[in-house]
């Protein structure tokens, strides 16, 4: 389907390269259209597990090397407003929800975006993903239902297609093939492993594998089946 | 990183003993374990800037080793330590990195907090 054309889109994620693989397609598509484009990132992934043997990083300078991976990413897109929210790894669903809310909140005031992306509700496996869907469909539900920007959010549960349906929104971004390669390349520290089983498998012809660099699929969210009654 | 030396490690180690410390701990199975194999019990544990002092600290085994650190009233330790680094701000960093190269566990020791 033809991606529509937004005023801005915001797009809320809680870790470095959660854009690359569902959405860095997208991204650059609206960047290259000369859409305005937001990424706030709630952490710097400093929980990252994927250090090597021998590793290449500590618990300490982690941080940093996935924020430079971030900002390699950013470049990658074309996208040159990123905002880092300064959360920590795997915490975020501790924070304090009211506070969450107003980040959302704030974020949306300032952008006022016509497209938000983020993660599905109950559908998105990471408690920091979680967290994140969480406060972004609050923030939202608290606008007047006239005024709320479109709503994509990325699902990938195992029970998502059960419960959901197949994706009602799907971007055939294939023109974004190397803008998006270079976006999965910037985080290599947490991507080199799915990287190599990609071309292991395009290598041996699976098409399957093509998906990444093909369409990238999001759920319309389903106001009228609100995750929570209300917050 | 470099392989844990159990003669430089427990030098390092005790270096630290009878002084207030802050540590990091923590062990995981990662955030997806559950997602990819349903059958795995998904489970975890982080301290980071709790504040102990120890009197004595031993590293013990074959790679991976644990390392246990006995205060006046109980114990701290971590299993399958496999690398370490004395960093430049001295802080000694302990980690178990399995054959993946996933970090599956970490001991680290500072007299200043760590970054938040």
């Amino acid at each position: 389907m033809t991606i529509q054309s937004e005023r801005h889109v915001l797009v809320v994620f809680p870790h470095p390269d959660d854009e690359a693989f569902g959405v860095s397609g997208t991204i650059s598509h609206f960047r290259q259209e000369g859409t305005p484009v937001t990424y706030a990132c709630l952490t710097l992934g400093e929980m990252g597990r994927n250090l090597g043997n021998p590793p290449f990083a500590t618990r300490e300078s982690l941080p940093e090397i996935r924020k430079k991976e971030l900002q390699a990413s950013a470049k990658a897109m074309g996208l040159d407003d990123l905002r880092m929210m300064g959360l920590r790894d795997k915490t975020v669903e501790f924070e304090d929800d009211e506070e969450m809310v107003q980040m959302m909140t704030t974020l949306i005031d300032e952008t006022n975006p016509s497209l938000v992306i983020t993660f599905y509700p109950n559908y998105a496996v990471h408690p920091d993903h979680e967290a994140t869907a969480r406060a972004v469909v609050r923030a939202i539900r608290r606008m007047d239902a006239a005024d709320r920007p479109k709503l994509y959010a990325v699902a990938f549960a195992n029970n998502t297609v059960d419960n959901l349906g197949e994706p009602d929104v799907i971007h055939d971004i294939q023109h974004m093939r190397d803008a998006k390669m270079g976006a999965m390349r910037a985080h290599i520290s947490q991507t080199a492993w799915m990287l190599e089983e990609m071309d292991k498998r395009l290598a041996e012809g699976e098409p399957e594998a093509e998906n990444w660099f093909t369409y990238e699929r999001f759920y319309t969210y389903k106001w009228n089946q609100d995750f929570e009654e209300s917050f | 990183m470099e392989l844990v030396d159990v003669t430089t490690l427990q030098t390092h180690l005790s270096s630290f003993e009878n002084e207030a410390v802050y540590i990091h701990l923590e062990t995981t199975n990662g955030a997806y374990a559950s997602h990819f194999n349903e059958n795995v019990f998904n489970s975890g544990a982080f301290v980071r800037n709790v504040q102990i002092t120890y009197e004595l600290a031993k590293v013990v085994g074959e790679s991976p080793h644990r390392v246990g650190l006995k205060m006046t009233h109980g114990w701290v330790y971590a299993q399958g330590i496999t690398h370490f680094e004395m960093d430049n701000e001295g802080r000694l960093l302990m980690a178990g990195h399995d054959q993946s190269g996933k970090l599956a566990v970490a001991l680290q020791i500072s007299r200043t907090p760590f970054s938040y």
